[in-house]
């Protein structure tokens, strides 16, 4: 799960990180009164939506009187915001965060994952803030410093003051930005985060350390223990199909293709979509039914896929293990009733109850595709999108 | 022979009193000597009652000291699955198979981070994991019984049902498995890649092996890159995701490209580059892997 900015800077706040003051708006009105509240001579207005390059995309702006927080919170709010990581239509703009200008004089980056390899969490620093940290990562690897992190101990003083020093914190603010670090990892690992990211952490013209953003994603696994996190939940910034897809326990994910997906278990899926880009088609869809897929499921799995107007057919596969074959094909029959159709539909079904199953596809007189290996379904369903059946 | 387990494996069941433990400890049963090879189940509630004649016991270390049990496999709900893991971890068991979806990964890395302190010989197969079978001898786990068949080809693989088709490609050219394992689809987890092809290598019972990965991490990059100075067996490849775009989680926890990391294209080239025969084709597995024998 993702929040805003503004989110995860309050979360920081908690655990001692030193943020700079501001305010999240949703109006104008409420931009120029936090502006007003916050006083000062600079101000900053932030595009809050979930995903990173809002600078470059013209979602972050500094103002210099209340009237221009005002006018650039006029521009920002509801524009359709694109970066890198919006894809091409862009993010509504819904809130904004006014904050008091900083005096930078020195940009960095930390920020923190769960490493596969070593099984803990990594701190990662560069002395390189500001900027796309993947960037440095591929061209200068050199610059970032990584530390693994002992799960019993927590980031020791020692870590902490040794990675502040190699990104270049002066002497006199190392405590202060030990202290951040070790509220870093505090917040990271009290909330389940799956990513913490400062960047930039900034060094003031006065020598405070200060985390001038913030994002924090988290482990939906582990979110039934944390209901405060889950009511920062913003519906606004994710796909209505996936939220709807989620409440039937469907692992969606929309692509831009036009042949539908609709599979069992994660790496079937994905390997079903390989298959169909083999065979020079395109997936519409990432669809994993899971293990415990009812007619009720199927249906509503359909129902999701059709949402898509691009849509020019359906290929569902099927390795039936505990998953019985006649459950899927009657859950099939089911959607393919009520849904009307509307494009072809292939079903490749493999394994437990496999001949009952397709028996019961081929009484409901459907027009339906049938084919008896993932190649073939595969051709198949990439012919009858071309419209050549 | 086989990898991990075979019919002589005393199993366990942890959380043999819910739904799932209980569907799944009756197939497994009914497969091959699954009557000699399921002992025991844990509950603390129910110690001293049975589950269809297996009795339960209040602990994992009960389990083991009144049966023999020498390996468990976890039916426990995510909340309490890492606490389950590490039950089993304390008792020594040989081996941990723990089928559970949806374990908090800060979980995983406080009983991965204790298991390694520990320094115990207990394995841990999972989580987020279909089990592991020796066809005709004993199925630990989820997957159907009845798409295996006996014989000499090991099978090792991130997903569930991407396993299953492997077997079953396996199965219809006539050839068989010695083993069919499932590592699972979690960031943190225990047996890799590179673990299993170690126990394959060493298997006089095994005469080449199907490995299927998936997008996210770097572990078939490192299994690749021992197997290109180790194995002394044919390995066949698929890896899943080829389509996947970057940043978005492909169902499984793990199964997602960050940073540029973890393409599927990245790791068919480092496993090509390392004498492993790889296909983009997943329908084209077994046909593939009969080539090489």
């Amino acid at each position: 799960m993702k929040i805003h900015e503004y989110q995860a800077k309050e979360i920081l706040r908690r655990y001692g990180v030193a943020t700079p003051r501001g305010v999240p708006v949703f109006s104008l009105d409420e931009a120029a009164k936090a502006a007003e509240s916050l006083g000062g001579k600079v101000w900053v207005v932030k595009a809050q939506i979930h995903a990173g390059g809002r600078g470059k995309g013209g979602g972050v702006k500094l103002a210099r009187s209340v009237d221009e927080v005002k006018a650039l919170a006029g521009q920002i709010l509801g524009m359709q915001l694109k970066t890198h990581q919006t894809g091409p239509e862009g993010q509504k703009v819904r809130r904004l965060l006014i904050e008091e200008g900083a005096d930078i004089r020195k940009e960095l980056y930390v920020g923190m994952v769960v490493d596969r390899g070593t099984q803990k969490v990594a701190l990662m620093a560069s002395s390189e803030g500001g900027m796309d940290i993947e960037e440095v990562a591929a061209h200068t690897p050199e610059k970032i410093h990584k530390v693994f992190i002992d799960p019993d101990k927590g980031l020791t003083d020692a870590e902490a003051d040794d990675v502040a020093r190699k990104i270049g914190v002066p002497d006199a603010s190392v405590p202060q930005a030990r202290s951040i670090l070790q509220a870093l990892y505090r917040a990271f690992w009290d909330t389940d985060a799956s990513l913490a990211e400062i960047n930039p952490l900034i060094l003031t013209g006065d020598g405070k350390v200060t985390a001038l953003d913030a994002k924090m994603n988290f482990d939906d696994n582990a979110l039934f223990r944390h209901p405060d996190i889950v009511a920062m939940r913003d519906l606004d910034e994710e796909d209505p199909d996936e939220i709807q897809a989620s409440k039937f326990d469907l692992s969606y994910i929309a692509l831009d293709g036009n042949i539908g997906c609709l599979v069992n278990g994660a790496g079937l899926a994905m390997a079903t979509m390989d298959t169909i880009k083999l065979y020079g088609g395109s997936p519409a869809n990432f669809l994993d039914v899971g293990g415990g897929a009812t007619a009720e499921k199927v249906t509503e799995a359909f129902k999701i896929m059709l949402h898509n107007p691009g849509l020019q057919a359906i290929l569902v596969n099927i390795f039936g293990g505990i998953m019985k074959c006649d459950v899927i094909a009657t859950g099939i029959v089911a959607a393919a009733r009520e849904v009307k159709l509307g494009v072809p539909l292939v079903v490749r079904m493999k394994g437990t109850n496999e001949d009952l199953g397709k028996q019961i596809l081929k009484e409901s007189g459907l027009p339906i595709i049938s084919a008896n290996n993932m190649a073939e379904a595969a051709e198949k369903v990439v012919a009858a999108a071309k419209g050549k059946n | 022979m086989s990898i991990l387990v075979n019919k002589n494996t005393r199993v366990v069941t942890q959380g043999i009193t819910g739904k799932t433990g209980q569907f799944h400890t009756r197939t497994s049963r009914e497969y091959a000597n699954g009557r000699s090879c399921y002992v025991a189940g844990v509950n603390p509630k129910k110690a001293g009652e049975d589950f269809e004649g297996i009795p339960i016991f209040a602990s994992v270390k009960d389990a083991k000291e009144k049966t023999g049990a020498n390996t468990s496999v976890v039916y426990v709900p995510p909340a309490g699955a890492a606490a389950a893991i590490w039950e089993a971890v304390e008792a020594d068991l040989d081996l941990v198979i723990c089928i559970t979806e949806g374990i908090p990964v800060r979980d995983m890395i406080e009983v991965r981070d204790r298991m390694r302190k520990r320094g115990g010989k207990t394995l841990l197969l999972g989580p987020n994991c279909p089990g592991v079978i020796t066809p005709e001898e004993i199925k630990i786990g989820i997957m159907p019984g009845h798409i295996h068949k006996k014989g000499r080809i090991g099978v090792v693989s991130r997903s569930g049902t991407l396993t299953y088709e492997a077997v079953a490609q396996v199965t219809e050219l006539g050839l068989g498995q010695s083993s069919a394992v499932g590592i699972g689809g979690d960031p943190v987890n225990g047996l890799k890649h590179i673990d299993v092809m170690k126990l394959f290598n060493d298997d006089p019972d095994t005469d080449a092996v199907i490995m299927i990965g998936e997008i996210g991490g770097g572990d078939e990059e490192a299994a690749a890159y021992w197997m290109k100075d180790n194995m002394k067996k044919p390995v066949v490849g698929f890896i899943a995701g080829v389509t996947a775009p970057p940043g978005k989680r492909m169902g499984h926890a793990g199964a997602i490209i960050s940073g540029g990391q973890g393409t599927a294209q990245a790791k068919l080239e480092v496993m090509e580059a390392c004498g492993i025969k790889v296909t983009r084709n997943p329908a084209e597995m077994g046909k593939l892997l009969k080539s090489v024998l």
